[in-house]
């Protein structure tokens, strides 16, 4: 059975999307799993898997065009499968007798199998540089070229890799010039409209809680001891799995205001805030209220790894149902976030830091780390906002509750 | 390991096979009684006699067909061209008939002959500096040999007198004095295996006998800038391996010929255009070649000591390509 490929939703929100490249030509072996195409809506590029294993035997639309979500965008075909759709072999000329070729292109039918190749410029680069761009899924002409006349070189592409930008993000210059006016990237096109959407039409309001984090560092430490290091456990992983935790009983923060009505999501899709050079992504962490520590911790450090280098799978981001924004790693005390619509909260988060305390008639020090929420109070109140946080709190701070669960 | 020269590896090579196997003989100018114009066969003609240390008249395509007919017979000769120069004179003898007999009488008939011949310049004016190397490279059925060390020339010497096929052993005039590692008792290295004599991750420089020593003295000036160098010596320039060329330019994604030989349609063409095709996609700049300069060499000392890339050349041009 061949099988269309179409363009995925990527969130509630989504109604088109760029193809911004295909990764496969028509004619091509596909595996089950493997990138075929890349798609950018204003959120993030993300590429499109192969559903099945075959052969990519029609591309129905073209590199560039802007499509609604759902259209058909190609077809595959399993093996051995004759599909009418395959592109058919470029058609002999006419006349028997081969001419010498035309010094002049004719625009007649026998030349429409292949496409006028778009007017790109074409970007100097070492043949290295290719590659390693195309890998990296990199566009050649957001790199400045260090090299003679200008050339892309290896060097050129490393430098771009390290800034990990997502692709469509790179910045065409090497940064704004001081003064003057810069047109908005699509990102944050997109930020500016969905947070103003967002503060214009969901009322909100903010509750803030203090949590001792002084169990949880520890236990924290004593985890991480003898972890390597791609299992080590951060403090923001901890953070996840309490509030997901904890949304399993307040259902209603774990929602959407819809039209009059309270949607309330069946899944915790917890979406985490990664900052970019120039704008923020929410990879979503599916399902976190059922995850232990340890799944929580590895997905959430591959998301923030494919978010930052640009490589996040359709899967990846959009359909979200509660955000976690922390800013710790910026010795930030406390702040508050606007809301990710169509969801119903947010927890800010500021860093763990040593703070004095009254604690049985004395001073001392102890670790805390403060905690904002940000609700939309169409779908809760203050009440409920609170209830929820000293849920999260009483969770961290017993965060063997994180280890059983 | 003892400390020998070029000169006397080779002459060790040429000992041990023909005390190992008395079909092998050497002949070729002055290579008896006087020992060689470079003094490689000094004292073998005392020791295994005028039968198998044989003096020819000046006459190259005579030595050279009368090598080819030993060989074709059952001996193993090792005829020496006093240099590469004279090779012109047994040009047709080595392209038409050693080259091409096992060929064309089917594979019935073998030519297991070695020629021994010096390259290279040193104030002998313009018809007696010359590199033909890549002429010899270019002919299917010869193998070519080149290499740039006693311990390389040695070992592949006596791979080269127990090969089967035709063997072009292309020594250096300026080598033979130089001294260098060899391992004490029986070695053989094979013929077509390039090898890797220093790493690095910059720039790698390919090359082959004298122009290995230039390009590990450059590679050495580089490393005190923090240019690490990899040089792969070809040893062998047909059956030519890229390997470990190959490789090298994955890491390096840079690649320099070195060559003593003038570089229009030279080894450096050739080794250019196959990691042009065989690795383009690793490639980060054109890959750079450095030869003689294209002119006959002159005889004046000045002019000649202008003609071959030296030290300072290689490492200006590793620095160019990395600029």
């Amino acid at each position: 059975m061949a099988t269309n490929v179409i363009l995925p939703s990527l969130g509630f929100d989504m109604v088109e999307g760029t193809l911004s490249r295909w990764l496969r030509n028509e004619g091509d072996r596909v595996e089950k799993g493997e990138a075929i195409a890349e798609i950018e809506t204003e959120k993030a590029t993300v590429e499109i898997e192969a559903a099945i294993s075959g052969v990519l035997t029609k591309i129905v639309v073209e590199a560039g065009k802007t499509v609604p979500v759902g259209t058909v965008i190609g077809r595959i075909a399993e093996p051995g499968e004759t599909v009418e759709a395959a592109p058919a072999p470029a058609a002999p000329p006419q006349a028997p007798i081969p001419s010498p070729p035309p010094t002049v292109v004719p625009s007649g039918a026998e030349k429409k199998e292949i496409p006028p190749k778009p007017a790109e410029e074409r970007v100097k680069s070492s043949p290295v540089a290719r590659r390693m761009a195309h890998e990296a899924g990199i566009d050649l002409a957001s790199i400045r070229g260090t090299g003679p006349d200008g050339r892309v070189m290896e060097r050129d592409v490393r430098a771009a890799m390290e800034t990990k930008l997502p692709p469509s993000e790179r910045p065409r210059e090497a940064g704004p010039p001081p003064g003057g006016t810069v047109p908005l990237s699509r990102m944050r096109q997109a930020i500016a409209r969905r947070m103003t959407e967002s503060k214009s039409t969901a009322p909100h309001f903010y509750v803030t809680v203090e949590i001792a984090m002084d169990e949880a560092m520890n236990v924290r430490e004593q985890l991480n001891r003898f972890a390597p290091d791609e299992g080590k456990i951060s403090v923001n992983d901890l953070i996840i799995s309490a509030a997901a935790r904890a949304l399993t009983r307040f259902p209603s923060l774990n929602a959407s205001y819809r039209d009059g009505s309270l949607e309330i999501h069946p899944r915790i899709d917890i979406g985490i805030v990664v900052a970019l050079e120039d704008g923020l992504i929410l990879p979503v962490l599916r399902g976190a209220d059922k995850k232990p520590l340890k799944t929580i911790a590895s997905e959430a450090r591959a998301l923030s790894e494919r978010a930052r280098e640009g490589k996040l799978r359709s899967d990846d981001v959009g359909s979200g149902t509660f955000t976690i924004s922390n800013l710790g790693m910026y010795e930030v005390d406390e702040f508050i976030a606007i809301i990710n619509p169509p969801e119903a909260a947010i927890l800010a988060v500021g860093a763990v830091a040593p703070r004095p305390v009254a604690a049985g008639g004395e001073v001392r020090i102890s670790l805390r780390m403060k905690a904002t929420l940000s609700v939309d109070h169409r779908v809760a109140d203050g009440a409920q906002a609170g209830r929820f946080l000293q849920e999260v709190r009483k969770r961290l701070e017993n965060p063997v509750t994180l280890l059983v669960d | 390991m003892p400390l020998i020269t070029y000169r006397d590896a080779i002459r060790d090579a040429l000992r041990e096979e023909m005390i190992r196997d008395d079909r092998v003989l050497i002949l070729g100018e002055e290579v008896g009684v006087w020992g060689g114009t470079y003094a490689v066969t000094r004292n073998l003609h005392e020791e295994f006699g005028g039968k198998r240390v044989i003096d020819t008249p000046i006459a190259e395509a005579a030595i050279i067909g009368a090598a080819i007919g030993a060989a074709m017979g059952g001996l193993r000769p090792v005829a020496e061209l006093m240099t590469i120069n004279f090779s012109l004179e047994a040009m047709d003898q080595i392209v038409n008939n050693a080259a091409k007999i096992h060929y064309m009488f089917g594979g019935q008939i073998k030519v297991p002959l070695v020629i021994r011949t010096p390259a290279g310049w040193g104030q002998l004016g313009a018809t007696h500096s010359q590199s033909f190397e890549a002429w010899f490279a270019h002919l299917p059925g010869l193998i070519v040999a080149m290499p740039g060390t006693p311990r390389d020339a040695k070992g592949l010497l006596k791979t080269a007198i127990r090969s089967e096929n035709p063997v072009m052993f292309i020594e250096h005039a300026r080598l033979y004095g130089l001294k260098g590692e060899v391992p004490e008792g029986e070695y053989t290295l094979p013929l077509g295996v390039s090898d890797i004599k220093r790493g690095g991750r910059d720039v790698t420089i390919v090359t082959y006998s004298r122009m290995l020593h230039v390009a590990l003295g450059a590679a050495e000036e580089l490393a005190k800038e923090g240019i690490e160098c990899e040089v792969v010596d070809l040893r062998t320039l047909r059956p030519l391996d890229m390997g470990p060329a190959y490789e090298s330019v994955k890491k390096t994604h840079r690649a320099l010929v070195v060559e003593e030989d003038w570089t229009t349609c030279g080894m450096g063409a050739e080794i250019a255009a196959r990691i042009g095709r065989d690795r383009f996609d690793h490639l980060d700049a054109p890959v750079e070649r450095l030869g003689q300069v294209e002119v006959p060499v002159p005889y004046a000392k000045n002019l000649e000591a202008l003609m071959f890339p030296d030290e300072r050349m290689v490492a200006d041009r590793v620095r160019k390509m990395l600029s």
